[in-house]
């Protein structure tokens, strides 16, 4: 424990700066996994324990067609619209077979797919682990912003991921897909009444919630290395997220989200060996204190 | 028409004792062809983050054993390698290497476990006698304590002690010449990382008494974002970094810390950094890394070396490890061991192996020699140098002395209350 390291920093504006910054580099690339989840989640009343491979394959999406084209806002591109495909395939292949069912069979397609999909990588890309490499635009010395470290590529991360906040948050509550997905969220029975095709909403809920873990899966490659596998332990965290943030909330995912990112990053400063345990720890006294989370509704 | 068998052995009987003759007969032939071959069991990781390390452990042995094979095999008995996955589990390790021994029929062991399956494959060698060479487990303890000592288990790799000897050398020349006297660490949190660091900063503060730590930081395994590592170590502003992270997580350090600038504010020491896996896969290297050598076909800088590294590279269209040289030299030490004893037996062969010196193109003079009185190999090439972001990538690596290594080896035991 070494407080006096949180104190000197909290004293001082550039590690202020360096510290928040770099909370909110971790939390945004975990909201973008966790809100896929709980998106899936709140609609769909699935929880999606393969979620981690759209990450994965983000990653590799945007890895390979960086490769191919040089072009990173391509990679970025490739990155989401393939895992939005896949999600889309998968769940009408899948998913949808297993709706409604006992959760532990939905847990079981999903870790078989987890397999699966860690074996498909395997096989394409091989078992050694990848780097994509930082485009030669980024390539650039960092930011002093008050005397703190800001890299400009983790701009454009915050950035592309708050835009995304914003959208999917005015989307869901403005839009009118987004009211008729908040209706089939809350009763599908009623919607499919009305001659809405709920097929069509779950396929395309699920093909968002993959678009975004594929897009933090594609802004990651950069800067992280590329394993099969690698999807897992994002997906462990986004958990906590969405635990601490309440199951099925955008909000909360966000919040969620960033106070993870400034746990760890602070926490690295104050409690060095203790970083992974204030997480967990985090989680404990919320779900004690609101077992359904910070931003989650009681289930009637 | 009816037709009425003659009497005596029918055409079909005759055809049956024939067959039964020509099994009798060839019986001898199949049980002289089984015994000829030479069963050599080996788990390893094949499967999970490091399988690229057992994948080239299980390359450099067929690229061998092709050799030998091609040479007459091991005292005229051709080899076959059985090779299992463990997938890194030290339980799943143990329970291979039984089974290869006890239900496959191997003679003799490799061992292409990571440090934490190689003391379970340990344990199997001690409860079934079987020879049993050891060739990726890098922790020192495995040889080092005499409670590990049996006389059919040899280790042939590098040693964790060796490294940090050579490092903090190296390091220390370096600290003294810039005065380098704030130095931070970063290395993963488990048993590798904590005793390759500590004895790495043990000797560096001795060839260094100036030296401060001033920061530590202990990211957990496989961790996919260093990003407060990274800030934090800025904010402590050392004037030198060590670290011992490996793989892809050391790909993934550099990457984070790279768009923070962090190499070009601090001298770096990354004992795991010249190794293929690594330096092929970063994409921006920075220039000016210092890094323990672990395979490099440039050091030793022999004919002998860079041709075997070049028909690893020929025959699996990528670079050799560290993983690799090591399985490769164990069976070179096999071959050798054989032939001395003219036999296969463990016992004998084991018996040759202690002590043994062989020719080697991983070694420091062109030998290696596997240590008499702790069964493992020393002589082999051992240096630090810097790095550049294209081939060789250590251009210069400058070569530890294994002189100093004995000495503060020897010294370094006795701390331990191994001598």
């Amino acid at each position: 424990m070494d407080l006096d390291a949180l104190a000197s920093c909290l004293a001082s504006p550039a590690c202020l700066v360096t510290q928040t910054t770099s909370g909110l580099i971790i939390g945004m690339l975990l909201f973008l996994v966790a809100v896929g989840l709980t998106l899936i989640f709140g609609v769909l009343k699935v929880v999606n324990f393969s979620h981690g491979a759209f990450y994965m394959f983000g990653a590799y999406f945007a890895m390979t067609a960086y490769q191919l084209t040089g072009s990173f806002a391509l990679a970025i591109l490739a990155g989401a619209a393939g895992t939005a495909i896949l999600g889309l395939t998968f769940e009408r292949l899948f998913m949808s077979r297993v709706y409604g069912r006992d959760v532990l069979m939905q847990l079981l397609v999903c870790y078989a797919f987890v397999l699966i999909f860690d074996d498909v990588v395997r096989m394409i890309w091989g078992p050694e682990f990848k780097s994509m490499g930082m485009p030669a635009a980024f390539q650039v010395p960092p930011l002093f912003i008050a005397g703190g470290v800001v890299p400009p590529y983790y701009l454009l991360l915050i950035g592309v991921a708050l835009a995304a906040a914003v959208v999917l948050g005015l989307g869901l509550a403005r839009s009118r897909i987004g009211k008729v997905i908040r209706a089939a969220a809350h009763n599908p029975g009623m919607v499919s009444a009305l001659g809405i095709n709920t097929g069509l909403i779950y396929g395309g809920v699920f093909a968002l919630g993959g678009m975004l873990a594929g897009l933090a899966g594609a802004l990651a490659a950069p800067v992280r290395s590329l394993t099969p596998g690698m999807g897992f332990s994002v997906l462990i965290e986004s958990f906590i997220v969405t635990v601490i943030g309440g199951m099925g909330s955008i909000l909360g995912a966000l919040i969620g989200a960033l106070l993870i990112g400034l746990i760890r990053s602070f926490g690295s400063l104050s409690f060095p060996l203790f970083t992974e345990g204030l997480m967990y720890l985090f989680m404990v006294i919320v779900l004690v204190s609101r077992p359904t989370g910070l931003f989650g509704k009681e289930v009637a | 028409m009816t037709r009425t068998r003659k009497p005596g052995i029918s055409r079909r009987s005759t055809l049956a004792l024939m067959g039964a003759g020509a099994v009798t007969f060839a019986a001898p032939w199949v049980a002289r062809a089984e015994a000829k071959t030479i069963k050599i069991g080996m788990p390893t990781i094949l499967s999970g983050r490091v399988a690229q390390l057992g994948t080239s452990s299980r390359n450099a042995v067929m690229l061998e054993v092709e050799k030998v094979n091609a040479a007459g095999g091991l005292a005229g008995r051709q080899i076959e390698m059985v090779i299992r996955d463990s997938k890194g589990q030290p339980q799943e390790a143990a329970r291979i290497a039984r089974e290869l021994v006890n239900t496959d029929g191997c003679e003799m062991l490799l061992d292409g476990e990571a440090s934490s399956g190689s003391f379970a494959v340990h344990e199997v060698a001690r409860d079934l006698g079987v020879l049993c060479i050891h060739t990726c487990s890098e922790a020192s303890s495995l040889t080092a304590d005499p409670k590990q000592h049996i006389p059919n288990a040899f280790r042939c790799v590098r040693q964790g002690i060796h490294d940090s000897i050579v490092g903090a050398g190296y390091a220390a020349g370096i600290a003294k010449a810039k005065g380098l006297k704030k130095w931070a660490t970063c290395s993963p949190d488990y048993a590798y990382g904590r005793d390759t660091t500590g004895e790495f900063v043990l000797y560096l503060k001795k060839f260094a008494p100036d030296v401060e730590i001033i920061s530590e930081s202990w990211p957990k395994l496989f961790q996919p974002d260093y990003t407060e590592v990274v800030t934090k170590i800025l904010q402590a502003k050392p004037q030198a970094l060590y670290s011992c992270l490996w793989g892809g997580d050391l790909t993934s350090y550099i990457d984070q810390a790279n768009i923070y600038a962090l190499f070009t504010q601090m001298e770096v020491f990354a004992v795991n950094m010249a190794d293929y896996t690594a330096l092929t896969v970063v994409k921006n290297l920075p220039k000016g890394i210092h890094s323990g050598d672990r395979y490099i076909k440039t050091f030793p800088a022999t004919p002998e070396n860079a041709a075997w590294g070049d028909a690893y590279k020929a025959k699996y269209n990528e670079y050799p490890t560290n993983w690799s040289w090591q399985n490769a030299t164990a069976v070179m030490f096999l071959n050798e061991a054989v032939k001395k004893a003219n036999s296969t037996d463990g016992k004998k062969v084991a018996e040759v192996l202690t002590g043994l010196t062989i020719k080697c193109p991983f070694g420091a003079d062109g030998t290696v020699t596997m240590r008499a009185d702790d069964r493992t190999l020393v002589g082999y090439a051992i240096g630090w140098g810097t790095t550049i972001p294209q081939e060789p990538y250590v251009p210069d690596v400058k070569a530890g002395d294994w002189k100093t290594i004995f000495e503060l080896e020897a010294e370094w035991k006795k701390s331990k209350g191994y001598t």
